[in-house]
């Protein structure tokens, strides 16, 4: 892009030791015009994975495709009746329709009881769910099947927020939920996928008894990493019959970096 | 008691104190969740007209939240100073709105009143008041703040340097903190939010922020944003600590989900002061607001939102900060829907905090899934200036890569200081001039580093 007098900034080299926008450079004391759009199409991106609707059929037959001796899965829809709603009401979002919660409750009266029930939602990054949800299953699914773990028919479900997986999982009597989520999208990363781990859901859970695996995306958390991590807190949330923060205390947290070297700072004297 | 008001055939009853000015508060989304909005745009204005005939003495007897339910109403009834309140003590709600636009009350009187006045009676005006009121009455109110400078003078304005990062990497941090001085900013406060809450990674922040401020000889003051119990711990381990950040909500069920309540936050601004690492003076507490934060955490009362952020201001109040930030776009659309209800939420908490007598900045920001852009922040920026705020946040390029949302970027505060010629605080003013960043006139450097940052940094390919 052709810029006219752009006062380059001289420290443009620590660009490699953050993602952060900095040495962007100015014109009197405002943004460049390459940076100014850069940020436009980057709000755009991240604005657009909020309101694209989610294609729940397609999501449906391309997980047949993949997991062919799996049970098909089952399209719900939260009571948010479209985006705008569901972005004023998030009551709305955590609730499933009375209909659609009885016929889940008929798949669980007419098979063996669920350990696990998957929930695949839209929430606030219809990208990240097509994008990082199928890619995911396939390390996740396979890892419940070697735990010996029954699973219930994937739900595929949309305007849907964290807790309508309380919903979900009570319907299908399993003993513990997984959502896999789209999060509130950032202005670099439009389309992070979450996971919500939520032992015996039933509605009026509380936050508190969530455990979250965050910022599963390229560039973030690996499909590997956070199915392992997924595996790793449903085993211990199954044996300890509870999850959220009383699991979470129980786990060893330490600060992830260890140095304290910052390489462009000159000793001190 | 009941309020009442008629307006052509239509007679509206509204049943009680929090029910009136739920229904006269501006359109918010956060109410309608709460099932607390007028219902219609008429009984909006009905509400506002029966809430103008109120007197603000009626506020010291009709309580919103009972007095015995609630540590935060007793802090208000308990600290009101009725000798400051006699000049407005026979006022209607209405007639103090025209008082307050009014010659009579200046800087000197508004200062005097702060403390007769309850965030009821403050959220109760502001409500019947346009945004140029709010502008120009908050205007005439100066709240000076001191640690290792001097903020909140008239004609000045300040920035956080926010260098946050998604994993706390010192160095990633340590170059944002770079970036943000040689634009100038940092004056209100270095502030990391860190990712993770862990003490080890606290205390590792606080020294990195002490080792720049040392290294640089910045008359600034440096914070890590973590729960007022870590910070407590860290100060007892003997880290750095010179401010102590805590959020803090405007009712004492709140509070508790926020893991705090008031004898707890005076522990920490004892523990705080007791450090005496302020040089010009020593308010040590860095207090984050935001409309819908109770609602949030279900502990509302049937309260509005913009009336339960004004009581949080009593809360900080009665520690002295050194910095209050309303973060006003950040909690999301289900409680402030769009770029017109941040704008003037962002307004009425700076106006509502100022006239109880804080140091209000204001986190200027919006999420993505907000009905909001850039024009929005542009607007809320101007007219937030305009009003004379405190200070505001500086992340480079509005872009925070840790907490994923947008707020004001070091070339914002840039854009603010030549449209309006507002210096930052005068002694970190004099270190700018003397690092050579900028000059008399406000002007940013250009070309090779200043000589001080020079000797400090080794950058690839410089000598």
């Amino acid at each position: 892009m052709k810029e006219l007098n752009t006062q380059r900034d001289v420290w443009q080299v620590l660009r490699e030791y953050t993602p952060a926008r900095i040495a962007q450079g100015r014109v009197g004391v405002s943004l460049p015009t390459g940076a100014n759009l850069l940020f436009q199409l980057d709000h755009a991106r991240a604005r657009d994975a909020v309101h694209c609707p989610f294609n729940a059929a397609q999501f449906a037959s391309d997980y047949r495709a993949k997991f062919s001796t799996e049970q098909a899965a089952l399209i719900l829809q939260s009571e948010a009746a479209d985006r705008t709603q569901y972005l004023q009401r998030p009551d709305l979002g955590r609730r499933l329709a009375d209909a659609q919660w009885h016929k889940l409750r008929q798949t669980a009266n007419n098979a063996q009881p669920f350990d696990i029930a998957i929930v695949v939602a839209d929430g606030l990054s219809s990208a990240a769910v097509e994008h990082h949800a199928l890619a995911l299953l396939e390390f996740f699914i396979p890892a419940v099947h070697a735990q010996k773990l029954k699973l219930a028919p994937l739900c595929i479900a949309t305007q849907a927020r964290v807790a309508l997986g309380d919903d979900i999982g009570e319907a299908l009597k399993a003993r513990l939920v997984v959502v896999l989520i789209g999060e509130r999208p950032g202005l670099s990363s439009p389309d992070s996928l979450g996971a919500y781990i939520t032992y015996a859901p039933r509605r009026a859970c509380s936050d508190a008894q969530r455990n979250c695996i965050s910022n599963i995306r390229s560039g973030g958390l690996s499909y590997q990493q956070a199915s392992d991590t997924a595996m790793y807190l449903i085993s211990s949330a199954l044996k300890k019959s509870l999850s959220g923060v009383g699991l979470k205390d129980e786990s060893v947290v330490l600060d992830g970096q260890t140095t304290t070297h910052i390489p462009f700072f000159k000793p001190s004297k | 008691m009941p309020f009442s008001v008629n307006l052509g055939y239509q007679h509206y009853v509204f049943a009680d104190l929090k029910t009136l000015l739920a229904k006269a508060t501006p359109a918010r989304s956060g109410d309608v969740l709460a099932g607390i909005a007028a219902s219609s745009n008429e009984e909006r204005v009905a509400a506002q007209y029966a809430l103008a005939d109120v007197p603000l003495s009626h506020f010291l007897n009709e309580l919103v939240i009972p007095y015995e339910d609630d540590e935060v109403t007793r802090l208000i009834i308990d600290s009101h100073n009725t000798q400051a309140f006699a000049p407005v003590s026979h006022l209607s709600v209405g007639e103090f709105r025209d008082y307050l636009l009014s010659d009579a009350a200046t800087t000197e009187s508004l200062q005097q009143l702060a403390p007769g006045l309850t965030p009821e009676m403050v959220a109760a005006v502001s409500k019947i008041m346009r945004v140029q009121d709010l502008i120009l009455v908050a205007k005439k109110c100066e709240v000076v703040t001191r640690f290792r400078n001097t903020l909140g003078l008239a004609n000045h304005f300040s920035t956080r340097l926010q260098p946050n990062h998604p994993t706390d990497d010192a160095a990633g941090i340590a170059a944002s903190i770079i970036d943000g001085l040689l634009y100038a900013s940092g004056d209100a406060v270095i502030g990391i939010n860190p990712a993770s809450d862990n003490t080890q990674t606290v205390s590792r922040l606080l020294h990195l922020l002490e080792d720049v401020i040392t290294r640089f000889d910045i008359p600034t003051q440096s914070c890590v944003l973590t729960h007022v119990t870590t910070t407590l711990e860290l100060i007892n381990q003997g880290a750095p600590v010179d401010l102590v950040f805590q959020s803090i909500a405007g009712t004492e069920a709140a509070n508790a989900s926020f893991g705090v309540n008031l004898p707890l936050l005076a522990e920490a601004h004892a523990a705080a002061q007791s450090l005496q690492r302020g040089t010009v003076g020593n308010n040590v507490m860095y207090f984050e607001t935001g409309q819908g934060s109770a609602l949030s955490a279900n502990a509302h009362h049937g309260v509005d939102q913009q009336t339960l952020e004004t009581r949080a201001y009593a809360v900080a109040r009665a520690f002295s900060p050194l910095l209050v930030n309303t973060v006003v776009g950040f909690i999301g659309p289900e409680y402030l829907y769009n770029g017109k209800q941040i704008i003037r939420a962002g307004l009425e908490d700076h106006f509502c905090g100022k006239l109880l007598g804080l140091p209000m900045g204001c986190d200027i920001c919006y999420t993505n899934h907000a009905e909001a852009d850039q024009d929005d922040m542009d607007m809320l920026l101007t007219q937030f200036a305009a009003a004379g705020g405190n200070f505001i946040m500086g992340i480079p390029g509005a872009d925070d890569i840790m907490l994923n949302y947008q707020t004001t970027s070091f070339h914002d505060a840039l854009y603010i200081r030549r449209l309006f010629k507002l210096p930052p605080a005068p002694e970190f003013f004099q270190w700018l001039q003397s690092s050579n960043i900028m000059d008399s006139q406000g002007a940013l450097f250009s070309g090779e580093l200043p000589a001080r940052f020079a000797h400090a940094l080794s950058l690839k390919g410089q000598a």
